[in-house]
């Protein structure tokens, strides 16, 4: 059977590992599970889902389920829809397709082969050897019924003649089409250094088969070329394993570009804590190896490290290259569309028939003054992907607004770290409940005198309340008594990668839980 | 009379529901003490995860209702950091991540219990599932984990049926049962407190033992506190399953299509305890909160120091939360309910509690053949709070 997660919505409470140990892990609160766990397990893992506070826990279902949960007749019933990348945000929009009634054909069209599957679990129990990496496929919530057409990407998309052109010269029409292609990992610049057996980038499944020989085959020692989320994710892996790891950032702290300055500090320590040898605001400067195998590396600061493997954690080049001459709005990031993911053209005009969800998409966020911003997470995608579906077979009446905050998280060194808007969107920070110096904490982030954001390590119960915070624009730095300790000192400086300031003006809030109900409202000041 | 006035009246208890629609009408009311009650599901949901919300009662400002004037420094009634603390170093031994298969291991022995219950009713065709089965099982479990060795469960035994029989608000003889209580508490935690301290020369596999004499980087349990814990775990562990199991079989019996499905797919015992939990929880109110700041909620504004009642039963039948929430459907997707409360204090027994329900449920079930209800309703506790049936007569053809 399969088993998904939702860790957007997991608050740690721990139920499913109770019910099912041997199925679900967890070390303080970051929870680990086996996406496909022997049929033996199954009344266990029913145990567990049923248990979930949250009801965060997936699982296949196999009967086809009636559409009892639509509220609404469609508009578009009928016709064909063709979805591009079968990923998670494609599969999902499938998915709700067929929730919401749309009767029609469906075709699905993917680069790789097999079925959709999860990507987080490659960087934390598919690299420790926990989970094989082709058991991540993701449960089927529903029957899709649709013909899928994988192992063949897309070549082209013909926004006026309705079609896309497959690789192999085969077209495909359609009424209206998702784009859903996702990300790639951005590969090491140099391509013969980028070639020698070792260097490993994280992406998709296959690689992180490769990567989990690699470290399985005990290597020296490994380095890692960027601490974002995913370098780190692969470091701590690393040190779980035993295996000596240097982590080389460009910028002051791992996590500083997704974070800031004041967390990326506490991860810096935490990762010095766990034996990381973690040299921040540097760069490598050229990979070098011996008879095609690397051997180490050069560093901007003069020095070398040698090491046997190589992980090039760079961030993500987003897969839009087959897009370019679609007259759409695409660039480096992403394909840009509206609150109601229906894709922009290059002259700024929405178009009615094509939409984009997931890591691939450019929306506009009311929430943060209209910035178009691009999200590379988990939940972004799921959310995104069903209000994109719900939009392609609804009128304009019926449209919601893609106005969820985003929320992302990460497992590291045993600490589960959440965070709820845009952390970067931020000139200072405070330190609200808990204890930075036990590493269980939630920070606030504020931007001219509103919480924009808030992260936690392993106290993600309190999520929701600071992002209700968020979506009402509450007063920074929060004043009010709370229970939690937390005692951390007043606001500080943030410290956030450089951005484009916007100018001052009227304060959106956002109400309503459902994204059937989801508005959001300006607030002009005085 | 006003509606909470209804729900908290004896006659009442057999159906509280068909109040909780006119109480949800306002989310949040104020009482003539000055107690919130709130009671539509996103609120009490909203206010079990905000850190404006204590538990913690010496909060409570001057004038405001008391509801104990010793204080038991159980982490039931502590805020976080504290209660992490106490809480943490009780998990350590009773689940993950330091001990996962605590509970699982249980799961003979509750077998075995509850066999050997049902067992006990064979030879008749009558009994009390309250006396017979719901009642003994839970604190015969609570032993088993704690480590109350056999020969001392009778005087254990008593003393917690003591204590539980006089817990609960509501009631007329108040001062008098709150004295009884406070003395059989006394009692057992004396009772525990020489348990402990035999544990602490010698300890055991059990939990009593790891409360009392673990030590971790950043210290253990004090003794007062390990002893308060385990009674804590007595306590709430209790009376909620006996509910919850009696409350079940009622539920069950009411329904004889539910009844065959049961019986002919065990499985579904599964999503049937999730549901009960919801339908009929035997914690319908929990009423230890207070606003440490101005709470400004659904439009209302409780003041800092006011003390808080969360409708738990109300808000899980939240026609906003769930549809057709009267009724009882075992196959509701993604059953959301707040029969264990949720946040920081999300009941810690809970995965025993399911677990002991799940067995013994299903047990009877499979095992009493042709049960029917002698009495409905049945004769209820006197409790608003912790409500379930005082007695629940089943008659049956036989037993498997
Ligand atoms: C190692 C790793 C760890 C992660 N960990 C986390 C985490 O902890 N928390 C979190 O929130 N997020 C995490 N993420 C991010 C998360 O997995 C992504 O946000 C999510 O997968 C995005 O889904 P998507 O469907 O938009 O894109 P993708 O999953 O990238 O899917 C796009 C699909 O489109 C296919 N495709 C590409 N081009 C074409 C084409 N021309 N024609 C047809 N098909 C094409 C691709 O092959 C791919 O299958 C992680 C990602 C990775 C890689
Ligand atoms: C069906 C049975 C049970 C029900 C319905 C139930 C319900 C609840 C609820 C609603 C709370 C939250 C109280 C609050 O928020 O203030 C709670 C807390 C608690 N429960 Fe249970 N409970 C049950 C069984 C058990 C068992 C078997 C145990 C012990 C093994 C237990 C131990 C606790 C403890 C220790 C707390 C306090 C948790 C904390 O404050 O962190 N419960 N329970
Ligand atoms: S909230 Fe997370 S940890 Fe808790 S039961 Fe659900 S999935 Fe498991």
């Amino acid at each position: 059977m399969r088993v998904v997660v939702d860790l957007t919505r997991c608050q740690g409470y721990g139920q499913c590992v109770f019910l099912a140990p041997d199925v679900f892990t967890m070390h303080e609160e970051a929870l680990l599970y086996d996406l496909q766990p022997a049929d033996e397990r199954r009344e266990h893992v029913l145990r567990a889902a049923a248990a979930c506070p949250v009801q965060a826990i997936h699982l296949d279902r196999t009967a086809s389920t009636p559409n009892d949960d639509r509220e609404w007749a469609p508009v578009m019933e009928d016709g064909r829809i063709v979805i591009v990348g079968a990923s998670l945000a494609g599969a999902r929009a499938a998915e709700v397709l067929r929730r919401e009634g749309f009767a029609g054909r469906l075709t699905m069209i993917g680069a790789e082969a097999g079925e959709p599957y999860d990507r987080p679990p490659l960087s934390k129990q598919v690299l420790t050897g926990q989970v094989p990496p082709e058991h991540t496929l993701l449960p089927r919530l529903r029957e899709i019924d649709a013909e899928w057409l994988c192992g063949t990407p897309a070549a082209a998309l013909d926004v006026a003649g309705k079609r896309v052109l497959l690789a192999d010269g085969r077209e495909v029409g359609f009424d209206r089409v998702l784009l859903a292609t996702g990300t790639r990992a951005r590969p090491w610049p140099d391509e013969a250094e980028a070639a020698l057996e070792g260097v490993h980038t994280l992406r998709d499944a296959r690689d992180a088969a490769a990567l989990r020989r690699a470290l399985g085959a005990g290597p020296r020692r490994v380095l890692i070329l960027g601490g974002g989320f995913t370098g780190s994710e692969i470091a701590s892996v690393c040190r779980e394993l035993g295996l000596p790891v240097t982590l080389v950032e460009r910028g002051p702290a791992p996590l500083h570009n997704a974070m800031g300055g004041v967390i990326g500090d506490v991860a810096a320590q935490l990762q010095r804590e766990h034996g990381v040898d973690l040299r921040c605001g540097t760069t490598v400067t050229a990979l070098e190896g011996d008879g095609g195998r690397l051997t180490g590396a050069r560093l901007s600061d003069g020095s070398t490290i040698e090491a046997d493997v190589a992980v090039v954690a760079l961030g993500s080049v987003r897969n839009v290259e087959w897009l370019r001459d679609s007259g759409l709005a695409v660039g480096a990031w992403g394909v840009a569309c509206d609150a109601g993911c229906r894709a922009v053209d290059s002259n700024g005009l929405v178009t009615d028939d094509v939409f984009v969800a997931g890591d691939i998409a450019r929306f506009p966020h009311p929430l943060y003054e209209y910035q178009f911003m691009s999200l590379e997470h988990w939940g972004n995608a799921v959310a995104q992907a069903e209000v994109a579906a719900h939009n392609m077979v609804s009128d304009q009446a019926h449209r919601w607004p893609h106005l969820s905050v985003p929320v992302f998280w990460s497992s590291q060194f045993g600490v589960n770290i959440k965070s709820v808007g845009v952390p970067t969107f931020a000139d200072e920070i405070v330190f609200a409940q808990g204890s930075r110096a036990e590493r269980r904490f939630v920070a606030v982030y504020g931007y001219r005198g509103r919480i924009t954001a808030a992260v936690t390590f392993d106290q993600a119960m309190w999520l929701e309340f600071y992002q209700r915070q968020i979506e009402r624009a509450a007063p920074f730095p929060p004043d009010f008594r709370h229970v939690g300790g937390g005692a951390d000192g007043g606001p500080v400086p943030a410290r956030v990668p450089e951005r484009l300031v916007a100018t001052a003006g009227a304060t959106v809030v956002v109400t309503g839980h459902d994204p059937a109900e989801r508005r959001a409202s300006l607030v002009h000041p005085g | 009379m006003n509606v909470l006035k209804q729900i908290l009246d004896p006659a009442a208890r057999p159906d509280p529901y068909r109040y909780f629609g006119a109480l949800r009408e306002s989310p949040v009311t104020v009482q003539e003490d000055g107690t919130y009650l709130v009671s539509t599901y996103r609120e009490i949901v909203a206010l079990l995860h905000d850190p404006r919300v204590s538990s913690d009662r010496r909060n409570l400002s001057a004038g405001a209702p008391a509801e104990q004037d010793d204080f038991n420094p159980s982490f039931i009634g502590l805020d976080s950091p504290e209660h992490d603390r106490l809480r943490g170093l009780a998990m350590r031994h009773f689940g993950p991540p330091h001990s996962p298969e605590t509970v699982e291991r249980l799961r003979p022995k509750m077998l075995e219990l509850t066999t050997a219950l049902i067992d006990a009713l064979k030879g008749r065709t009558r009994a009390d599932i309250v006396d017979e089965v719901a009642y003994p099982l839970p604190v015969a479990v609570i032993c088993a984990l704690l480590g109350v060795p056999e020969e001392d469960e009778p005087r254990f035994h008593a003393l917690a049926d003591e204590v539980v029989e006089t817990l609960g608000p509501g009631e007329e003889d108040r001062a008098e049962r709150e004295r009884a209580r406070k003395a059989a508490a006394m009692e057992l935690s004396r009772y525990l407190a020489g348990l402990a301290e035999a544990r602490e020369r010698a300890p055991r596999a059990d939990m009593l033992s790891g409360l009392i004499t673990y030590r971790g980087p950043a210290g253990g349990m004090t003794r007062d506190e390990a002893v308060a814990t385990s009674v804590l775990l007595l306590i709430a562990g209790h009376e909620t399953t006996i509910n919850l199991i009696a409350n079940g079989m009622l539920t069950f019996l009411r329904r004889p299509d539910l009844l065959r499905r049961l019986r002919d797919d065990p499985e579904l015992i599964i999503p049937a305890v999730e549901e009960l939990l919801r339908f009929e929880p035997p914690v319908q109110f929990v009423s230890s909160r207070v606003a440490l700041d101005d709470i400004t909620i659904a439009g209302t504004t409780i003041p800092a120091g006011a003390p808080i009642v969360l409708a738990m039963a109300a808000g899980s039948r939240d026609p906003a939360h769930v549809d057709r929430p009267d009724e009882f459907d075992v196959d509701r997707p993604r059953n959301e309910h707040l029969g264990f409360g949720g946040g920081v204090h999300y009941c810690f027994g809970a995965p025993l509690a399911r677990l002991e329900a799940q067995i013994v449920l299903k047990e009877l079930v499979r095992r009493l053949r042709g049960p029917r209800l002698v009495a409905d309703p049945p004769p209820y506790r006197p409790s608003a709070v912790l409500r379930g049936p005082r007695h629940l007569v089943v008659e049956y053809d036989g037993i498997d």
